[in-house]
């Protein structure tokens, strides 16, 4: 099911968002007021909360120009070093906007 | 040691505020990423009263990046909800994490703190707990200076943004994928976190090049968590 990007769409497609994420919020403690929550689904939620944001990252990189590959990468080999977000996504940005000041016919 | 547990799940105002100003120096950095978000929502094409009202009422800013993705004059309803679930699974285990200090708690404040349940408030008070120290203050206090945070800076975000003519020549559409790609590389790194990541590496680029459209998150969430379930059972039950 789609729901239109306008008017009382977005604010549909917001309180949705909303919803899941307050029962994101609420639902580890009300399971665990009665059951405990297993190793189980334990280690399936914590890979897959990494796994989503890799999911959305991979076709980024690969479809993406010169320029995005750059900038996930440099954000990447910041983050390895320093450890700090910050300067990592800084890093990121600016390498991607001088790559693409530079060279746009690279950036392609 | 039982008398001691029993005072950690305290909370008064006094707590709170404490937790707020212990989350401050946090709060600058979430309102940079706040500030981002509303470039990067502006840029996306949602209007100002909807960009607020999503960082008001859904504070998480991963999933909200993520949102973006998927914005389009179609909205998958049921992609977009699924992928906010993966995205924010993590508030799962935090509830899950908190409950021996929950438990003794009325339910009203119980799930009134988990409302404002974040990365860093939760890191924090766990942090306080074990050390022996009560922590739900900082939960409660810290995640509505974040929250704060988030909001200010998402609105700063719309004010600025504006002023850009061609934000992908300033690197900006790249705010998002940096970013995500900041909590991934920040997060848990060995061996087996490798594996699974190539697993939903390859599972969404399988599905963005042949299954329908915006499938790729939920397929690549999905079988990176199976690869973690099947994976983790090993070390633990030899």
């Amino acid at each position: 099911m789609s729901i239109e990007a306008t008017g009382l769409g977005t604010v549909i497609i917001i309180l949705a968002m909303a919803l899941v994420t307050l029962a994101t919020r609420w639902g580890g403690v009300f399971v665990m007021s009665f059951v405990p929550i297993g190793y189980r689904v334990r280690r399936f939620i914590h890979a897959m909360s990494g796994s989503v944001l890799v999911a959305l990252l991979a076709p980024l990189a690969v479809s993406g120009d010169n320029g995005a590959r750059l900038a996930l990468l440099t954000t990447a080999v910041i983050m390895l070093t320093l450890k700090k977000p910050l300067p990592a996504i800084a890093g990121g940005i600016l390498v991607a906007a001088l790559f693409r000041q530079l060279w746009p016919a690279l950036s392609a | 040691m039982a008398r001691k547990e029993a005072t950690l799940h305290r909370l008064d105002r006094a707590l709170v505020w404490d937790g707020f100003k212990a989350l401050l120096p946090i709060s600058l950095f979430v309102t940079i990423f706040g500030i981002a978000f509303g470039l990067a929502a502006t840029q996306a094409g949602l209007g100002d009263g909807t960009i607020m009202l999503m960082s008001t009422l859904v504070f998480a800013g991963a999933s909200q990046f993520a949102a973006l993705e998927l914005w389009e004059p179609q909205i998958p309803l049921f992609t977009m909800m699924v992928t906010v679930f993966a995205i924010n699974a993590r508030h799962l285990l935090m509830g899950a994490t908190l409950y021996p200090w929950l438990e003794p708690l009325p339910p009203a404040k119980r799930y009134g703190i988990m409302l404002v349940a974040s990365d860093a408030n939760w890191a924090m008070a766990t942090q306080a707990f074990t050390r022996g120290r009560p922590g739900l203050g900082l939960m409660l206090g810290g995640g509505i200076a974040l929250w704060c945070f988030w909001v200010l800076g998402t609105w700063l975000g719309l004010n600025v943004g504006g002023a850009i003519s061609d934000p992908a020549s300033l690197g900006l559409d790249m705010v998002m994928g940096c970013f995500l790609l900041a909590m991934v590389v920040g997060g848990e790194k060995n061996l087996r976190m490798l594996l699974i990541w190539a697993v939903a590496a390859g599972a969404s680029l399988l599905a963005f090049y042949y299954l329908p459209d915006n499938s790729h998150v939920v397929v690549g969430a999905i079988a990176g968590g199976l690869a973690g379930l099947t994976w983790g059972k090993r070390d633990h039950e030899h």
